[in-house]
């Protein structure tokens, strides 16, 4: 069997897994909602006030529900002693990376697709004009934010406080990303080209390209043991 | 051994300090509060040298698996953590009377803060597995991505914006300071990274010890 193919499979027994019991799907769902409401309390009615703040709403929103969701992607595997059996897999393990990462991937996407509609509907925005450049900005971001996470939810999942420590790991690592992300998003939905915010799209590829690499090196020292 | 390298550090840093108070001029528009460059900036170089020490002793560790060089990213996290925190407040204390704020979200303090909260993870990360070896893989990981992550976190927050002065010291061309500015500042950057050799002599002693006790 392929590497690829190997992944692949990684993917797609989570995918599956996730359209049968929808339990991370769900309760993200629900949990983006109430995010929404507490923006718009925090926020209060100032229009203005909130366009602005929206790219960066928007991002906190993904990551907030990035952060739940990828905290659990290990966490699944401990059930029924799934995590011994995958690990009995033959070949390269950074295959269950890089399935893990695609799988995460796929996930985040949802949500964020499903949150943008919510934003779009609950606070009166008019997306349409912007989709296009958002089809490229939101998975470039969301795939460096799927690639550490998804290391680091691998080397949290078997540490005390797990939950506490996830998060702080993870946020300062992705500054560079959310900053990068938030730029671009706010360019997209200004209704500006790409092209203005070219440096950070770039940082953005180099941010995916340097951590999914890190990533696939770094996924087998995490095992051992 | 590491008692000479104690005492070097400490004749040093009293150089340094010499130098810094006796033979660097008055700056004219700052005045003295622009003496705490000599403590600002040499930590802060001798933190990003530690954070480097911890990048190479990661690899070096993932690679070979020799816990020496587990205890020396150990050591040097946590001595380049102490460092950056001494540049932030070092350079807040100088930033009140000069910018007039403790602290703006400025492009390098807001990098040399991701920093310090990045490698205070580490530190965290560490502190929480009991198992040595299992805590040593881990950090090495760790060490290596949020090394990776040091040049994009510069390159993202510089251009979000920017306000300090453009570096004198580290850059093409010739220096714009007085000579002595420059010699006090190498003195100082020189004591300072004997400090850190001392500290990172003592502490890997520590690490090693507490292994062997533990064993």
């Amino acid at each position: 069997m392929t590497y690829a193919r190997r992944a692949f499979i990684v993917l797609w027994k989570d995918v599956v897994t996730e359209r049968r019991s929808k339990a991370t799907l769900n309760a993200l769902l629900f949990f983006s909602l109430l995010l929404l409401f507490v923006f718009q309390f925090t926020l209060g009615t100032d229009r203005e006030h909130f366009v602005t703040a929206l790219p960066g709403l928007l991002w906190l929103g993904f990551v907030l529900s990035g952060l739940l969701a990828l905290g659990r992607t290990f966490l699944v595997e401990r059930e029924n002693d799934c995590w011994d059996g995958l690990l009995l897999a033959p070949g390269d393990k950074s295959a269950i990376y890089l399935g893990k990462v695609a799988a995460n991937l796929v996930l985040m996407l949802v949500v964020e697709a499903i949150l943008l509609a919510l934003f779009a509907f609950f606070f009166n925005v008019d997306i349409g004009r912007a989709l296009p450049a958002l089809a490229l900005v939101l998975p470039l971001g969301t795939l460096g934010f799927a690639a550490v996470g998804t290391l680091f939810a691998a080397m949290t999942a078997q540490v005390r406080a797990r939950e506490v420590l996830f998060p702080v790991l993870l946020l300062p690592v992705e500054v560079p990303v959310l900053l990068g992300a938030i730029k671009a998003t706010e360019a997209a939905l200004l209704g500006e080209p790409l092209s203005a915010v070219a440096p950070w799209l770039q940082l953005l590829v180099a941010a995916d390209v340097v951590y999914l690499v890190a990533g696939l090196l770094t996924f087998d020292a995490l095992l051992e043991g | 051994m590491s008692r000479i390298l104690g005492w070097v550090a400490a004749l040093a840093l009293a150089a340094g300090l010499v130098m810094a108070f006796g033979v660097a001029p008055r700056e004219i528009t700052q005045g003295n509060v622009q003496r705490i460059m000599y403590l600002h900036v040499p930590t802060v170089l001798v933190a990003y040298l530690a954070f480097a020490v911890v990048f190479v002793a990661s690899i070096v560790y993932l690679w070979r698996r020799d816990p020496a060089a587990d205890r020396l990213a150990h050591a040097s996290a946590e001595i380049g953590v102490i460092f950056t925190g001494v540049t932030i407040a070092a350079g807040a204390i100088w930033g009140k009377p000069t910018w007039g704020t403790w602290w703006t979200w400025d492009a390098r303090l807001t990098s040399v803060a991701i920093l310090f909260v990045m490698y205070l993870g580490y530190l965290l990360l560490r502190s929480m597995i009991e198992d040595g070896e299992r805590a040593a893989r881990y950090s090495a990981v760790l060490g290596i991505i949020a090394a990776l992550d040091v040049p994009l976190v510069h390159f993202s927050v510089y251009w979000w914006r920017t306000l300090h002065q453009a570096p004198a010291l580290l850059r093409p061309g010739p220096a714009t300071m007085p000579r002595d500015i420059v010699l006090a500042l190498l003195a100082n950057v020189v004591a300072f990274a004997l400090l850190y050799a001392y500290f990172m002599v003592k502490r890997v002693g520590v690490l090693r010890r507490e292994e062997e006790a533990a064993a």
